[in-house]
């Protein structure tokens, strides 16, 4: 295993291929912006902005050098662009930054998202504050990407809330004070499970093997190993609980309506697009390849949870009068596909998971963008002030109608791909799950539908007439996203070419190390997009 | 130092060296005491005495470097017939004390101005107590520890009670002095016991009686160490022996309560430390439960209690209750890395906490009562640094990465971990969210809008330069804590090494 070897080298090894630090540019990029904005004096908005712009955009450059530099061999599905540096000597955390497969995409989604955030929070009330937060966001959010040590996995898992409560709080709406707060202490009671949890596998190992590491290429290899029984299940559980929080999984969820309701636009495009995926992307890093056969046995725990929350979702969602919390339990019912296709632990599940966690990120992200437009306008989002929008703004309706079915998952949308995979990969395993979460399908386009019917269609009365269209900023924030999705609910190759080899070598690891044989599907080679006429 | 070619001499040697940090801060009082009586009437007594005790604490930190570089070389030993130990564990403390010593000062001396309450007398008491610290960092006898418990407890009876003027003042300080000495005799009649059971009082001797010798009859051993760790208990303020730790901090002069926060609570630990992992390790399956019970008391009483509060001096005095737990979580593990978790922690805590007594000594302006959370209000828009550096130590004290609080709670998680401790760890972290929810509290409050009803009355918040220095030092140490902790790890590691034993 190349992990043991990185054991009998610990020197750094610094990315091999490109001669510098890209992982660490990547994380502390957005930093170093922050720091700049903290020193431009604030009665200069117009130069503060500038530093968000350029800094945000300029890490989504890095990240898309990133998506050219990455490997596509399928022979070769572990970390990569590694860097190896020890930090706190004492307690044996090292500063150990790597990509792979599952981590590629999250760390490009967040770096897109961001320019896209800040472009949309143009005329944001102190923007010098807002960008400071925003910056150091996304330094986190990449950095909980990137990070191979536990302990620095954790440190921005945590520093995350941080930022994210001051958005909250500073530029939310009504009710922000007590969703901010929910919202840190949940997450944070969430976490000191996972904490208790990271510490006690590193020091079972230092037990046994009296070298202290956080490496998560060692710890995955030692755990998986030598953890059985039920200590492996109590930790699974601890790694699940604060996993579980983050995603959120049904009956941890109940911050997250909040959370996006009150949350400024750009902070809610940011929860959804991307600190979300941080759940369910440490159910793939950690909890599942610490404790394979632990997530074996418990698999079916999660996959019901998964399926309440995607079907307890949707019937809440098409009961609520507001607009943007619909869209926020959508985004339960969101994840609920992607863990169900996660715990589903085939190839094809998986990877639609993946693909499903990239899709919510550009159709939800465009769908809180418009809604936030729509607050703009309108100072509201109760349902029964809107009426006959698209009439009164056709592009503004049209661009809301297009980013509605991209979440739906219409066919040719992002979201058909990710849906549709979770679903297969599930069905190959767990074939009751599926049929109960196919109805998730169904009541998506219900409450979905339903609210712009309600919103969109019919004649404006007076206060909807005058709703002005959507200008060119604005469709600049949103067209992206869309066209993304549309591109890759066309053409997913490029994305699962890429995610395929390491989810192919999660799920070796599983099975060598528990009972679990994953079932061998007659298609070979790498899962394309679904054939035409295998539809829903 | 010890003249090793030298053949000794047949009278006691007193090795000035062992005690020379603690002579420097103790000239330094006296000095003051001089000066004042001296010259009665010259205002600038007050500037000179401030100067003298700044003066005297580096002078001090000179001493107790010049004593690392011996024991980092030499190795530890015992001095003064066993009666103080020089060692990089009594090191180590003692630069906490120091640094928490210097920021009260800095604190002090813009805080005595505004309250018109100055006096050089202040600077000699602080500096008194501080050397009743000093030398329990370092003391190796029970009796020292008697003795230094004293020097420092008597000094500070006096400064909670300084604001004379104010009634909540007198009455900490009447609170403390009273609570104080019977804890002191508690703490008293434990070291008579111990004597008792092992016919020494001296910490190695103790340890070697106890390793040599198997008690038939062990009942006053164990009642000798429940009283000292009921009488340490008190001065650490852990829960059950918390009942004071509100109302003295709330009542006394804020750099008192930094002060009381940070250095008593460090030369506290050290003795426990000393006393129990010391001394009494080969028993600690008899003390451990003890001070598990402690912690996991001390954890939620100051956790819970503070959430109930709305006064933030008062809230933080809870919370100071809980971060005693955290150290003690480190103390029960009983291990090296316990030890060294539990000075690590220490370390932090006495920056953290100096740094948000400091803020709420200056939102409190001129008559030091504006503590309750409205006037909080509005403070972000008003004084955006102070509400910045504020929401810094808090969100330290919660135990947010990136700062020393992280690194602190990290380490004694660690140590209990390491010892298969899960539950207490798992206890400390859930009460470290609900101690996230006090400290949420107050940045919600500072970062609301003022309203009007409640508006700030009263004068401008005013920032003297002490003052500023000491939250600039506090502030960059907390955040240096966070990110390069590697530094003060390692010493407090080479310190938990270089015990002497």
């Amino acid at each position: 295993m190349p992990s043991l070897l990185a054991e009998l080298t610990p020197v750094a090894s610094t990315s091999s291929k490109l001669g510098y630090p890209l992982l660490t540019f990547l994380v502390f990029l957005p930093a170093v912006g922050a720091l700049v904005a903290m020193i431009v004096p604030a009665r200069r908005p117009e130069l503060t902005r500038a530093v968000g712009y350029v800094t945000s955009m300029a890490t989504f450059g890095m990240a898309l050098f990133l998506l050219t530099q990455f490997d596509t061999n399928p022979l070769k599905p572990g970390y990569q662009l590694l860097e190896d540096h020890s930090w706190i000597g004492a307690l044996g955390v090292r500063w150990t930054l790597g990509v792979d497969g599952i981590s590629l995409f999250m760390v490009a989604l967040s770096a897109l998202l961001f320019p896209i955030a800040l472009l949309a929070s143009a005329h944001i009330s102190k923007p010098k504050s807002f960008t400071i937060w925003m910056l150091l966001l996304e330094s986190a959010m990449i950095g909980v990407f990137l990070a191979l040590d536990a302990i620095v996995f954790f440190i921005f898992f945590e520093f995350v809330l941080v930022p994210m409560y001051f958005l909250i709080a500073g530029w939310g709406h009504d009710n922000r004070r007590y969703a901010a707060m929910k919202f840190f202490l949940f997450t944070m009671a969430g976490s000191a499970f996972l904490f208790a949890g990271i510490l006690s596998v590193a020091f079972m190992r230092q037990h046994s093997t009296h070298v202290l590491s956080f490496d998560v290429r060692t710890l995955t290899d030692w755990a998986a190993a030598h953890i059985h029984g039920g200590t492996a299940k109590a930790l699974f559980l601890a790694f699940a609980v604060g996993f579980a929080v983050k995603v959120p999984l049904f009956p941890l969820h109940t911050w997250l309506p909040d959370a996006h309701t009150d949350a400024p636009t750009a902070g809610s495009v940011v929860l959804a697009g991307a600190m979300l995926k941080i759940g369910a992307y440490g159910f793939l890093r950690f909890a599942i390849p610490f404790f394979p056969q632990a997530a074996v046995d418990l698999a079916p725990l999660l996959l019901v949870l998964a399926v309440v929350g995607i079907t307890y979702g949707a019937i809440v969602a098409a009961m609520q009068p507001n607009l943007k919390r619909i869209i926020a339990y959508s985004s339960v019912a969101h994840l609920g596909f992607v863990v169900l296709g996660v715990f589903a632990l085939t190839n094809q599940g998986i990877s639609g998971g993946l693909f499903t966690m990239l899709s919510h990120g550009l159709t939800t992200g465009a769908l809180f963008l418009l809604v936030g437009m729509l607050y703009d306008r309108r100072h509201t989002y109760e349902l029964r002030d809107f009426r006959g929008i698209w009439k009164a703004a056709p592009v503004f309706g049209g661009l809301f109608v297009a980013a509605t079915f991209a979440s739906i998952g219409l066919p040719g949308f992002s979201g058909f791909v990710g849906e549709f995979l979770s679903l297969l990969g599930a069905f190959l395993t767990r074939r009751w799950y599926v049929v109960v979460a196919s109805t998730g399908v169904i009541l998506a386009a219900v409450y979905l539908l339903w609210a712009v019917q309600r919103a969109f269609t019919g004649e404006p009365d007076d206060a909807n007439r005058a709703t002005p269209d959507i200008g060119g900023r604005e469709i600049v924030t949103v067209l992206p996203l869309l066209g993304l999705s549309l591109f890759l609910g066309f053409y997913p190759k490029p994305v699962l070419d890429r995610l395929q080899p390491s989810v192919e070598a999660l799920i070796h690891h599983v099975e060598q190390n528990s009972n679990y044989k994953a079932p061998t599907v007659p298609t070979s080679g790498p899962v394309a997009a679904p054939a035409p006429g295998t539809g829903k | 130092m010890i003249g090793a070619d030298i053949t000794p001499i047949a009278h006691a040697p007193v090795d000035w060296y062992a005690i020379a940090p603690e002579i420097a801060l103790f000239a330094a009082a006296i000095l003051i005491v001089i000066l004042r009586s001296v010259v009665r009437h010259d205002p600038k007594v007050h500037q000179a005495s401030m100067l003298i005790a700044i003066g005297g604490v580096a002078a001090s930190a000179v001493f107790t470097g010049i004593q690392w570089g011996f024991v980092h070389s030499n190795g530890p030993y015992q001095a003064l017939s066993g009666l103080v130990a020089v060692d990089g564990f009594a090191v180590f403390v003692k630069s906490v004390i120091l640094g928490a010593t210097l920021l009260a000062l800095l604190l002090s001396g813009g805080y005595l101005r505004r309250e018109h309450l100055e006096s050089p007398e202040y600077f000699a008491l602080m500096l008194c107590s501080a050397t009743g610290m000093m030398l329990m960092a370092s003391a190796n006898d029970l009796v020292t520890i008697f003795l230094s418990l004293e020097i420092l407890s008597i000094a500070l009876y006096v400064l909670a009670a300084f604001d004379r003027r104010r009634l909540s003042s007198q009455e900490a300080g009447l609170k403390y002095f009273l609570l104080g000495t019977f804890s002191s005799a508690v703490f008293l009649y434990g070291i008579a016991l111990v004597y008792g059971a092992t016919g020494t009082t001296n910490l190695s001797g103790i340890a070697r009686f106890l390793a040599k010798v198997v008690l038939l009859h062990d009942g006053v051993l164990f009642v000798g160490f429940a009283l000292l760790l009921v009488g340490l208990g008190f001065k650490v303020a852990a829960a059950p022996f918390h009942m004071w730790t509100p109302d003295v901090y709330q009542g006394a002069p804020t750099p008192v309560t930094a002060f009381m926060a940070a250095a008593t609570k460090a030369a506290a630990f050290a003795a426990l430390l000393r006393i129990f992992v010391g001394a009494f390790r080969l028993y600690e399956v008899d003390w451990r439960p003890a001070v598990f019970g402690l912690a996991v008391l001390s954890l939620l009483v100051g956790s819970v209690a503070a959430v109930v509060q709305t006064d933030v001096k008062r809230m933080l005095a809870y919370q100071s209750i809980s971060h005693a737990g955290y150290v003690l979580i480190g103390v029960q593990a009983a291990t090296d890395k316990g030890t060294s978790a539990a000075l690590f922690y220490v370390c932090a805590y006495a920056v953290m906490a100096t740094g948000a007594f400091a803020i709420v000594m200056l939102v409190a302006r001129r008559g030091d009562d504006r503590h309750a959370l409205t006037d909080y209000r509005g403070l972000a828009t008003a004084r955006p640094v102070l509400a910045g550096l504020l929401t810094l130590f808090l969100l330290a004290q919660a135990g947010v990465p990136l700062t020393g609080g992280f690194v602190a709670k990290l380490s004694v998680f660690s140590a209990a971990i390491d010892v298969g401790q899960y539950w207490l760890a798992l206890v400390g972290m859930l009460a470290a969210v609900i101690g996230a929810f006090v400290y949420l509290r107050i940045v919600l409050a500072m970062y609301a809008p003022p309203d009007d009803e409640t508006a700030p009355a009263g004068p401008r918040i005013v920032v003297d330069a002490g003052t500023g220095v000491a939250l600039t030092i506090a502030a960059g140490a907390i955040v240096f804590l966070g990110v390069v902790p590697g530094i003060m790890l390692d010493f407090a590691h080479a310190a938990t090494q270089l015990l002497a034993r």
